[in-house]
């Protein structure tokens, strides 16, 4: 099998090196994206943060990011939880239209969505950015929290009931803790995918720009793209601590549950 | 909450039937979009292009990431967690960041040919790498890897390993036992990798805009300049939802062939 994991190395390089492009060429001391490299520089960065309009877009992205995150996870929880717990009729078909969107093509989803604000008057803003990326997001925040609820005990819950406690305790005190990790992978899930969206956050954000669309702005400016490739070595950087920080938290909530149980 | 979904859904479909070409919903309903979008010789041809290289695009990603699932399924022991974080790490970057890496490196004056400048293999740059299907399919092949990879691994892990060596002790070479035991079961993954792949990148914009130039432009950029070039809303709505259509079409069509192919290898 020596051969077959000599693939998977070069598969794993195929998959990194066009990425690794990005910081390589951001510290390269020229405006041109070329080799041979001309010499080590930081003024590409010095630039990015010097950008208003960069820190701006980043301050939208971030607060789209938030609040879709939130929000989704809220709606998820509810969703999740109603699912596991009661027999509902037509949950199937509910959760397959729901699950609709990832099925759909942006493209088509950002227009549809465009028209429907058109319609009812919504105007074009942030908060329309965030209802468009819900509907991307709350599938993604239903289907891990559902994975949650149905690996833990009911059983946890009914003795917490049998010895005294309201429903908001039991709640509160036994199924939160128990579906944390849940909720955070929640969060984090959706929060990634409202920060990178790009085509729904094209259609919907009218004058207010968020990091990807503003980044879409400047790939027109061969000279602005050094000063992107920085900005994308910093994404680059930012999601690989994140994604390294969810195993962390979810690993932890692992131990402690077969601790718990 | 399917409301929120429904509502747009519907608008587009009214929209598709409107005769006028403005942004502004007036007269009564006709099929006269739908006529343009699909008769036009030059938008039929866009729809095959889309068709074709989102078909390619799936079957290149699959067939690349099999091998890699299954090393990670069979082969990769205790470092099993880490060979699948490391292969979803590039896939939490920015997706038009990783678009755009490609431009760079396919470009006139980019990574590839400068590197081969500067090597003297070549004495003039090649112009052909970028602005053609060929770039929008290798593209599209590195971002949406991790949708091929973990549906095949997660079909992989689920087979019975006890299956595998009855197969074995009933004579069965590997190549056999691949081909009668393994390939069939983990159907459903390689399936299910194929939808995730072909349905969204129809419809994609970014990497047809970026690196596809005239020669691979999809239906998303036709879809997009009558939205916002042309302000033609209707004809736009009915190509949106045409090719909606045409996809769906193609993916139930798809999925029914493989699970009979599934079927008769058995």
């Amino acid at each position: 099998m020596k051969s077959l994991r000599a693939y998977a190395f070069a598969y794993l390089a195929f998959l990194y090196l066009p990425v690794l492009f990005l910081p390589l060429f951001s510290f390269n001391n020229s405006h041109f994206i070329a080799f041979p490299l001309s010499g080590f520089t930081l003024e590409w960065y010095r630039q990015l943060f010097a950008d208003d309009a960069m820190l701006h877009a980043l301050g939208n992205s971030l607060e789209v990011g938030a609040v879709t995150a939130l929000l989704a996870t809220l709606l998820g929880l509810m969703a999740a939880k109603a699912v596991t717990q009661y027999r509902l009729r037509g949950v199937g078909a509910m959760l397959g239209f729901i699950s609709l969107p990832l099925f759909i093509p942006d493209i088509v989803l950002g227009l549809s969505l465009l028209l429907l604000l058109g319609v009812i008057g919504f105007p074009l803003s942030l908060a329309g950015v965030v209802l468009g990326h819900l509907t991307l997001c709350i599938p993604f925040a239903i289907t891990v929290l559902i994975a949650r609820f149905e690996g833990f005990d009911r059983n946890l819950e009914e003795v917490s009931a049998d010895l005294g406690e309201g429903p908001w305790m039991t709640f509160w005190r036994v199924s939160f803790p128990l579906i944390l990790p849940g909720i955070a992978a929640s969060l984090l899930l959706t929060f990634i995918t409202s920060f990178d969206e790009f085509l729904l956050a094209y259609f919907l954000s009218g004058t207010e720009a968020t990091l990807p669309v503003y980044i879409w702005g400047q790939l027109r400016f061969p000279e602005r793209l050094p000063m992107v490739l920085a900005l994308g070595a910093l994404i680059l950087v930012a999601s690989v601590a994140l994604v390294i920080l969810a195993e962390w938290a979810r690993n932890r909530g692992v131990e402690k549950k077969s601790i718990g149980a | 909450m399917a409301l929120a979904l429904a509502a747009p859904l519907a608008l587009l479909a009214l929209y598709s039937l409107t005769a006028t070409t403005g942004p502004v919903l007036e007269g009564g309903a006709s099929l006269a979009q739908y006529a343009e979008a699909l008769g036009r010789a030059g938008y039929r041809a866009l729809f095959w292009r889309s068709l074709g290289i989102s078909a390619l695009v799936t079957a290149v990603t699959v067939m690349l990431a099999y091998p890699m699932a299954y090393f990670v399924a069979f082969h990769a022991g205790r470092a099993k967690f880490a060979w699948l974080i490391a292969l979803t790490i590039p896939f939490w970057t920015s997706y038009l960041l990783r678009v755009f890496a490609w431009k760079i490196i396919l470009g006139y004056g980019g990574v590839i040919n400068s590197a081969l400048l500067s090597l003297h293999l070549i004495s003039q740059p090649l112009g052909a790498l970028l602005y053609n299907p060929f770039a929008v399919v290798l593209t599209l092949a590195h971002a949406w890897a991790a949708f091929a990879i973990l549906p095949i691994y997660v079909s992989l892990e689920k087979i019975d390993r006890s299956l595998l060596e009855a197969a074995t002790d009933l004579g069965d070479g590997p190549v056999r036992r691949f081909l009668r035991l393994t390939l069939p079961l983990s159907m459903p993954g390689v399936i299910g990798a194929a939808i995730l792949i072909f349905v969204p990148t129809t419809g994609d914009y970014v990497t047809p805009t970026l690196v596809g130039g005239p020669d691979g432009a999809m239906i998303a950029n036709l879809i997009a300049v009558e939205f916002e070039r042309v302000g033609n809303w209707p004809l736009g709505a009915a190509l949106a939802l045409a090719s909606m259509a045409m996809v769906g079409v193609t993916a139930a069509l798809f999925v029914a062939a493989a699970r009979t192919a599934a079927r008769a290898v058995r």
